[in-house]
């Protein structure tokens, strides 16, 4: 097998470690989630709520937002990334494509003016391994360090106020199809990063690095024996089913799990309390589904670890022997919940599989798991076993056709993450309303080798619409309000102490609306499609900000960024049959938009006539 | 029940999304290849393609350039797409992304083994295939995989396959020759392979191999296991497609006398019942 252990390949260069190695561990994050006036994270805190504490902009006044100042990333694809805003100063990172692939920009917040820029310099790597789009999902900060995770696999700490780099460290190969694309995330002094390429048959992996230094700590597999996923006698998985030794070989016909996908490009979530930390996995790959019997493990599941060691405490899978392409890498919200008269610790999942889980973080268990979109490719969660209940009218057969599939490959709910608000007790729900068929495909043709592989059509699911932008409340555990977009919604959300909540749509709309009953309180046509992440801060000036990059991409949007032919239904895995009118709405962008009530900042009025 | 809702969008409308690219200069045919994948093609110019290309330019008059690009998902959007190159010498012959010329060989997925075992393999319904330990390539998820590789898992022959990356790590020569490296040097008994990759390989390896086409593949269609090659070039280019038709009708036995030369299998007839296209 083609599998090596990746130690060899780790590489540490750390030109200034040793004047390091005297910065305390003591981590300044904690503190600035607690300023409502930064955005220290891509998810703004731990819990991954997306809620700012500022209420200067509120529904009174959403409808007078006026853009204050733009800044061009300078390259026309997907923008995903969620800005930075610490002391004052924005930090953003462009994607991996033009003359500065995966550039970072430092701007003063409040007036947009260009303190410093980094660009890393790509190996000269394999071209075109990235499997969808090129895009970065953010930036994170701690201890006046910026870091950064490039597409060819690379873990950069830059120095905040300089821009110079202070270490970087590779984690992966892209001549074998590893990307990373997620926003690493810091705790206690440790950078959390996961990598991409699960269609690649890149066996995924979550690894903490060293902030101080960029050495590696411990890197937790998806998929193999016990001893790789760091898996030892204190896991305590909540469902018998998954307990057992070295389930993750053993869900797998023979020597499987060595390629077995699982990666992690999405989010984690944190509780200091617990000192746990929360992600999902990937989907089970490359095999087709007749080639891998058995659960698969531990792909699309969730873990809880301990961030000093990685090793697992629980686990649960949400999607054994998936079919779908059901990735679970999305967002775990933590909150603490009042269910059934008791205060529970609770994490909310909302699954790519169409189930709203709520979890008992301490433990695994799952509280509930509703459906929040059309789904019948299952038939619920049985809330005894914690086994979802396929439907096998519904199984995708290599050279059948299977039709009208819910949710499709993407899921009910993609990569886009969430927002809570403590105010109003919802979770505001960015995501996609798409059904698909499954076929036989056009032929496909990979390094010189032919193949009838299996189409996924796409379209719009039931009543005609692709997005939507929904609050759920899960203590009652339904929808109270919903938005239905032409478009699969892509961009992620905010919401604020104002009561307003904040996305973008593919079709070039930033839009406020009311946190409590959805009411569109305001709109921005922008110059491309949003796919990114709305932050908010406050300005050295004391207003309220909020900004967000615009720019089309990502997987739907290929279709408009790239050059794929729209008449090619099937060019973006799938994608493209459910986007192919994007390209009437908007091309490629790379705007960073900030907005503010009232006029514009940096206005020089010493020219101003006197009255 | 159908749910689709496609107003407004009209079939066939083409929007002004494609790049004009400049046709190409009267001196130049620019070949959009992989610079690491024999014996299709290489940097250094040994692949067939390479040759048929300097075939091809040879017969237009035209100096040959090369855009080098791997042969993967983005490939076809990065270089002829995006105008920087204007033939891919090897596409299959209804290959959706481009415009391609007639075929100008067929081929066949084939089962390799050494020959010093004696094993004889050409039907996939041969029991023996539930024993034997036999490698695939993997593509990815979704079911885009190799024919083989679906056709064994629909037997149920589960447990003894091995699956080799097709990207496999592209720091090393021809990441997919990996599969038949592997019969050599006996970490498996017999690779369900694309012929011309198995041939080629074959020829030079140290061991005696023996390439034989799968047979008994009807009952797994549509999956099919011979597939028709042509040329390709950008969609609407009907010049350079027709050129090319001319200088493939012209030269039919000297192209099959360069592939066989590279141990390509060649195969004559469509069979129809596999759900060959005709």
């Amino acid at each position: 097998m083609f599998v090596r252990g990746l130690t060899q390949v780790l590489s540490v260069i750390c030109a200034s470690c040793a004047l390091l190695s005297s910065v305390s561990a003591q981590t300044d994050l904690v503190s600035r989630m607690k300023d409502p006036g930064q955005w220290p994270m891509a998810a703004r805190d731990y819990a991954n709520t997306r809620y700012s504490d500022l209420d200067q902009i509120n529904t009174a006044n959403a409808s007078r937002l006026q853009l204050a100042w733009t800044f061009s990333v300078g390259v026309d694809r997907g923008q995903e990334a969620a800005p930075l805003v610490v002391d004052g100063t924005l930090y953003v990172v462009g994607p991996y494509a033009g003359p500065y692939p995966n550039r970072v920009f430092a701007l003063d917040a409040t007036t947009g003016e260009l303190k410093w820029s980094y660009a890393p310099k790509p190996e000269p790597a394999a071209a075109g391994v990235a499997c969808c789009d090129v895009v970065n999902r953010g930036l994170a900060f701690d201890n006046g360090k910026v870091f950064l995770n490039t597409l060819d696999n690379h873990t950069v700490a830059i120095d905040a106020k300089s821009g110079k780099e202070l270490w970087h460290t590779k984690l992966g190969e892209i001549n074998k199809g590893e990307t990373i694309t997620m926003a690493p995330v810091v705790v206690k002094g440790k950078v959390l990063v996961g990598n991409s390429g699960g269609e690649m048959g890149v066996r995924g992996w979550v690894t903490a690095l060293d902030e101080n230094t960029g050495a590696i700590s411990w890197r937790a597999y998806a998929t193999g024996p016990d001893k790789d996923v760091l898996i030892g006698d204190d896991f305590k998985p909540f469902y018998d089913s998954l307990k057992g030794k070295d389930l993750g070989v053993k869900s797998w016909p023979a020597d499987r799990w060595q390629v077995g996908g699982g990666t992690m490009w999405g989010w984690i979530s944190y509780d200091s309390d617990l000192n746990l930390i929360y992600y999902g996995t990937a989907n089970p790959s490359p095999w087709n589904a007749n080639q891998r019997s058995g659960d698969n493990l531990w792909s699309t599941t969730i873990f809880a670890r301990d961030p000093d060691t990685g090793r697992a405490k629980w686990a649960y899978q949400i999607n054994p022997h998936d079919l779908f392409d059901h990735d679970e890498i999305n967002e775990n919200v933590l909150l603490d919940l009042e269910l059934n008269g008791q205060t529970r610790k609770v994490l909310i999942h909302p699954g790519r599989n169409g189930y709203m889980y709520v979890m008992d973080r301490a433990t695994g268990e799952v509280i509930s798991a509703d459906a929040y979109e059309f789904v019948n490719s299952y038939k619920g969660v049985d809330l005894t076993t914690g086994k979802i209940i396929p439907n096998e009218e519904k199984t995708p057969l290599v050279g059948k056709t299977v039709e009208n599939i819910c949710p499709a490959a993407p899921g009910a709910k993609d990569w886009q993450p969430t927002a809570w608000s403590p105010r109003t007790k919802l979770l505001y729900v960015p995501h996609q309303h798409l059904c698909m068929d499954f076929k036989a495909s056009q032929v496909g043709y990979i390094a010189g080798t032919p193949y009838v592989g299996a189409d996924v059509d796409m379209y719009a699911g039931p009543g005609g619409y692709r997005g939507e932008f929904m609050a759920w409340d899960p203590v009652a555990r339904k929808k109270v309000w919903e938005i239905h977009e032409k478009l699969p919604v892509w961009s992620g959300a905010l919401v604020t102490a104002g009561d307003v909540a904040f996305y973008g749509t593919m079709d070039r709309l930033f839009k406020a609306v009311d946190a409590k009953d959805g009411h569109l309180l305001w709109q921005f046509r922008a110059g491309s499609g949003f796919i990114g992440q709305p932050i908010s801060y406050r300005g050295t000036d004391g207003q309220q900000y909020i900004a967000i990059l615009s720019g089309v991409g990502g997987w739907p949007g290929v279709v408009a960024n790239a050059e794929v032919d729209q008449r090619v239904r099937n060019a973006a895995l799938g994608f493209t049959g459910a986007t192919q009118d994007l390209p009437f709405y908007t091309a490629g962008g790379s705007e960073l938009l900030v907005f503010k009530v009232g006029g514009a900042s940096g206005e020089d009025t010493s020219h101003a006539p006197s009255k | 029940m159908r749910l689709r809702n496609r107003s407004g969008i009209a079939f066939g409308i083409v929007i002004g999304l494609g790049i004009n690219a400049a046709t190409a200069s009267a001196s130049a045919l620019r070949v959009c290849a992989d610079p690491n994948n024999l014996p299709f093609s290489n940097s250094a110019g040994a692949g067939f393609e390479n040759r048929l290309a300097a075939m091809v330019g040879e017969y237009l008059g035209e100096q040959v350039s090369y855009t080098w690009w791997a042969q993967r998902r983005g490939f076809i959007r990065n270089t002829l797409k995006a105008g920087k190159c204007d033939v891919v010498m090897g596409v299959p012959s209804d290959y959706d992304l481009v415009e391609t010329t007639k075929p100008y060989y067929r081929s066949t997925y084939v089962f390799v083994t050494r020959q010093d075992q004696h094993l004889d393999l050409s039907s996939l319904l041969d029991s023996r295939l539930h024993q034997l330990v036999i490698g695939v390539h993997l593509i990815g998820d979704d079911g885009n995989n190799p024919p083989p590789a679906q056709a064994l898992g629909e037997e149920g022959i589960v447990d003894n396959v091995r699956g080799y990356s097709i990207y496999g790590d592209y720091r090393q020569a021809d990441p997919p020759a990996r599969l038949i490296e592997a019969v050599e040097n006996g970490d498996i008994d017999v690779a369900a392979a694309w012929g011309p990759l198995a041939g080629y390989f074959a020829q030079r390896s140290p061991v005696p191999l023996t390439v034989t086409p799968i047979r008994d593949t009807e009952r797994f269609a549509p999956q099919q296991f011979q597939f028709a090659i042509a040329m390709g070039v950008r969609k609407g280019d009907d010049g350079l497609r027709d050129r090319l038709n001319s200088f493939i009708d012209e030269h039919r036995s000297d192209i099959t006398s360069l592939l066989r030369n590279y141990g390509v299998p060649l195969v004559d007839q469509p069979v129809a019942t596999s759900g060959g296209h005709q």
